[in-house]
């Protein structure tokens, strides 16, 4: 029977669209977010459940400033708007929150991100967000030019043509967004390990550790953490725009509540508080999740696992089930994550 | 209006676990609006597959509710009761309820699938009128049992001997510990009850909409707005937030868009944790 | 073992309740914080001698930690005004403290540590020591990318911190967690954070507790070379053996108000004091000194 199994499944599909996945830009992005959670959540111990908001600002932020064709469409000032939006909504809810204990904390952001959402869904803001059917191609309409096409052809310095081999074979485009994605990757990760060997970063960990003894020793606690807050929803803001030059549209399902715990699970896999964390954790992330479902859909394609237990249309949700599996037992048996340090991960903020 | 004091109703039915839970443990758990969504899948389980339809139905009510305080019994027994022994945080343990909260979301999507459906004995219902209000009947039913519950639940937290624990251990666990109480049993308690009301709170909500597997996520936000607005770990204030914020949202789509109707209550929430976070009913936390 | 040096000793002081100072270097007015109908502290007037070693003692519940959280600016009072004297009688170098927020009346000069140990378990001890200076450039976002900026302070920074940790004998400690420490290795860490940022005036709340007598000597000697350092030391605590030894002046507070204050011999022959302690094992203690 196990023979059987074997001969059933195609190895070679399985580990390459496992691979691929892996590096894709879906990857980067979350990569990308979780490295603006870190900054948050590892190191300054702020408990953001709403990455999700600053992903969506970045997002909208850009693509609205892009359809409606101001200041001349210019696709740097849009993705430049997406930023500052995200930096207005930090404040917005910096300002005023970040007094508030650990899980009230937790519980303002999530909302934030769900009113955020909700009111870009909203048949009044229809003309600039498009409502619930979002900006299904980002278009400047005076122009009639085409973000993705912008971004993927008229900038891309590589020639039309495919490379690389296997599973792993990209067309030019998506090539250059994911050179491009993993390049932002590396930027933040590099940008977060200048910043927390300073001492900068040693006022920032020690907040995580305890605010009252920074307070005590005459740190401005307060605009330490608004200062963690924008740079790491800066970041993330990233995350939302490269996502819509990978995909080519925005809208409101992409920015769920779901989305920021797949990518807390994401930072918590590959270890808070660590550079490489965000990275590894997003990659072997990926890796796994495909690589189950992958395996899944073979399985019950070939009858191995019968019908009534699981049909090939609900393997999607498994996706989502493994996430649940990975963010509690991870917790439980290994809160460093893959590469996190074990006396760091311990989480006791009160 | 009437269809607003049902929600609300509703929503104080399954928050009260919520509160209460929080208030015992201090975990703020996610899976909470997934045990209310395993109520309904349960009941509609039990009438469908089984047969307890049309007089029966009742039964399916009962058992689904017994079926929750199972669920919130081995949750505790299996899961946070160890951790919590083991030292776990509570803002590590909120990050385990999200995990779990995901895994029973999806499980329920598999086995329930991703279509809604009706419970079969209320689904067509004449209206009954009563003085100037013309209601379906299982409203009266909905409102009838709802209310029950929550006054007996109230009774059971005043009067009973367990209550006065459940309260104690909210308070003060070392106190509550120190004199005499077994605060695991209690806590064990609140889970099957907290449970168990968010199953039943669950099952009429199906009655009233419809069942499918997104109705944790969708009630979820405004589970923690009606607790947060009544006071976190207080199970009375559970039910005034639970009224104030089902009522809240059924109504404003009288000036407001129907869309727009969850921002009520997200609103109502983000307003009271940064003014008061302590809630409408929740007392200042003492200052050591 | 009071100290010898002649210009702190306090002797032409009157041992009445808000009697003046020489040579203030804190001045507390008017503060009373209420919880409830209750009034934990409600203080006239206090005076707080500059460079000797002050005592506040009382029975439990009689506002000390309450009275330090609020001139610390970790709580707030309902009302009431306390100024800080950086320098002798020099007016412009007087600073009002009340309305400032905890970093900003630590960065005056005047640092706490707390009765709980706040060691940042999860950062290494010479993270700890490092994190204590004040003034630091690299602090500041602007400058954190650009090491250049900081380097040379930063080295300046880890000489003092293994100085100190030479000191307090935690030097084999420097690259533990600070998590690892025993209690009263923290205790001692903790004091010599704060040491760190050259306080004028360090305020200490229960620095013993909880500590193994050996150590407690040890941390004696510290707080008295602090003193002779030129450093204001107020503190809090129950141990009546080290309060007696050591400190040149005592404030005794109950029920929020100073009731008596004095040198050591004063305070312990004062009927006032012998009353609020009365029936408590600490009058015991002090009818022995």
């Amino acid at each position: 029977m196990l023979m059987n199994l074997f001969a059933e499944i195609d190895v070679s599909k399985l580990f390459g669209l496992a691979l691929r996945t892996s590096i894709s830009v879906q990857a980067a992005t979350f990569a990308l977010a979780a490295v603006g959670l870190n900054l948050h959540y590892g190191y300054t111990g702020l408990l953001n459940f709403g990455v999700v908001a600053f992903m969506a600002a970045g997002a909208y932020g850009m693509a609205i400033f892009f359809t409606q064709g101001w200041l001349g469409g210019s696709i740097l000032l849009a993705i430049a708007s997406g930023v500052v939006f995200a930096v207005v909504i930090a404040l917005s809810i910096g300002l005023p929150s970040l007094r508030l204990r650990a899980d009230y904390l937790a519980l303002t952001t999530i909302a934030i991100a769900e009113v955020l959402r909700i009111s870009f869904r909203s048949q009044r803001l229809l003309d600039f967000t498009g409502g619930p059917f979002g900006l299904p191609s980002i278009e400047d309409r005076n122009a009639n030019v085409s973000f993705a096409d912008v971004i993927t052809v008229d900038w891309n310095p590589i020639k039309e043509g495919n490379y690389g081999a296997w599973f792993l074979e990209f067309d030019e485009k998506t090539l250059w967004v994911m050179i491009i994605g993993w390049s932002l990757v590396s930027l933040a990760s590099l940008l977060i390990w200048g910043l927390m060997r300073s001492p900068w970063g040693r006022v920032i960990k020690a907040i995580r550790e305890d605010e009252d003894a920074a307070r005590a020793l005459g740190k401005n606690v307060f605009s330490y953490k608004l200062q963690s807050l924008i740079i790491g929803g800066v970041i993330a803001s990233f995350a939302g725009i490269v996502r819509a030059f990978d995909m080519g549209f925005v809208e409101t399902q992409q920015f769920r509540p779901q989305t920021t715990f797949f990518i807390w699970t994401v930072l918590i896999l590959g270890g808070a508080a660590s550079i490489w964390g965000p990275i590894i954790g997003s990659m072997t992330f990926w890796f796994v999740i495909i690589f189950s479902e992958e395996l899944l859909r073979q399985m019950v394609d070939s009858g191995w696992i019968p019908d009534a237990i699981l049909q090939s249309n609900d393997i999607a949700s498994v996706r989502m089930i493994l996430m649940g599996i990975m963010l509690a037992t991870l917790m439980i048996w290994r809160p460093q994550g893959l590469v996190g340090k074990k006396e760091e991960a311990q989480i006791d903020i009160r | 209006m009437v269809s607003g004091l049902k929600v609300g109703l509703l929503v104080a039915l399954a928050s009260i676990g919520l509160s209460l839970i929080f208030g015992v443990t201090g975990l703020v758990n996610f899976a909470h609006s997934e045990m209310v969504a395993f109520g309904a899948v349960i009941a509609l389980l039990l009438e469908s597959t089984v047969g307890l339809n049309g007089a029966l139905f009742p039964l399916a009510v009962v058992l689904a509710v017994l079926a929750g305080g199972g669920l919130g019994f081995g949750l505790e027994r299996g899961i946070f009761g160890p951790l919590r022994r083991r030292k776990m945080t509570n803002i590590s343990l909120m990050v385990v309820s999200i995990g779990l909260a995901f895994l029973m979301r999806y499980l329920i999507l598999i086995y329930h699938g991703a279509e809604p459906e009706t419970f079969e004995s209320f689904r067509i219902q004449s209206g009954v009128s009563l003085g100037p209000i013309e209601l379906p009947a299982k409203d009266y039913f909905i409102i009838g049992i709802a209310f029950t519950t929550l006054l007996m639940v109230g009774l059971l937290l005043q009067r009973t001997k367990l209550g006065t624990s459940m309260r104690a251990v909210s308070d003060n666990p070392a106190l509550a510990e120190s004199s005499g109480i077994d605060v695991n049993r209690t806590i064990m308690w609140v889970w099957i009850l907290g449970s168990a009301l968010a199953s039943l709170g669950g099952t009429m909500i199906g009655l009233t909409q419809v069942v499918e597997w997104q109705m944790g996520e969708k009630i979820l936000l405004l589970i923690f707005a009606a607790v947060t607005l009544g006071g976190l770990g207080t199970a009375f204030g559970a039910m005034v937030g639970g009224l104030a914020i089902g009522f809240a949202s059924e109504t404003s789509t009288f000036w407001l868009d129907n869309d727009l109707k969850f921002l009520i209550a997200l609103a109502v929430m983000i307003v009271i944790l940064l003014v008061r976070p302590r809630g409408i009913l929740g007392v200042r936390e003492r200052l050591g | 073992m009071t100290s010898d040096n002649q210009a702190s000793e306090p002797v032409t002081i009157e041992s009445t309740p808000g009697s003046p100072k020489q040579d203030p270097i804190l001045k507390i007015d008017n503060v009373v914080r209420s919880f409830g109908g209750l009034r934990a502290v409600d203080i006239d007037h206090l005076e707080v001698q500059r460079g000797i070693i002050t005592a506040f003692i009382g029975p439990n519940g009689a506002g000390k930690t309450t009275l330090f959280n609020l001139i610390t600016g970790f709580d707030k009072p309902d009302s009431g005004k306390w100024t800080f004297h950086q320098l002798s009688n020099a007016e412009s170098w007087t600073t009002d403290l009340s309305g400032l927020r905890p970093h900003q009346i630590a960065n005056k000069g005047m640092v706490r540590t707390f009765q709980l140990t706040k060691s940042l378990a999860k950062m290494t001890v010479i993270d700890n020591m490092l994190l204590g200076a004040a003034e630091q450039k690299g602090e500041s976002l602007r400058n954190a990318l650009l090491p250049s900026r900081w380097q040379k302070q930063e080295k300046e920074i880890l000489e003092k911190a293994e100085d100190l940790l030479e000191r307090f004998k935690l030097s084999h400690m420097r690259d533990e967690y600070a998590a690892t420490l025993s209690g009263g290795q923290r205790k001692l860490l903790e004091m010599a954070r704060a040491l760190m940022s050259e306080p004028k005036l360090i305020l200490l709340d229960e620095p013993m507790a909880g500590v193994n007598p050996v150590l407690v000597e040890s941390l004696l000697v510290h707080i008295e070379n602090l003193r002779d350092e030129g450093v204001s030391v107020l503190f809090i605590e129950h141990d009546m053996d080290a309060i007696m030894g050591i400190s040149d002046w005592i404030v005794v507070l109950a029920e929020g108000q100073v009731i008596a204050e004095g040198t050591p011999s004063d305070v312990s022959k004062n009927p006032a004091v012998i009353d609020a302690y009365l029936g408590s094992a600490i009058a015991e203690e002090l009818k022995d000194v």
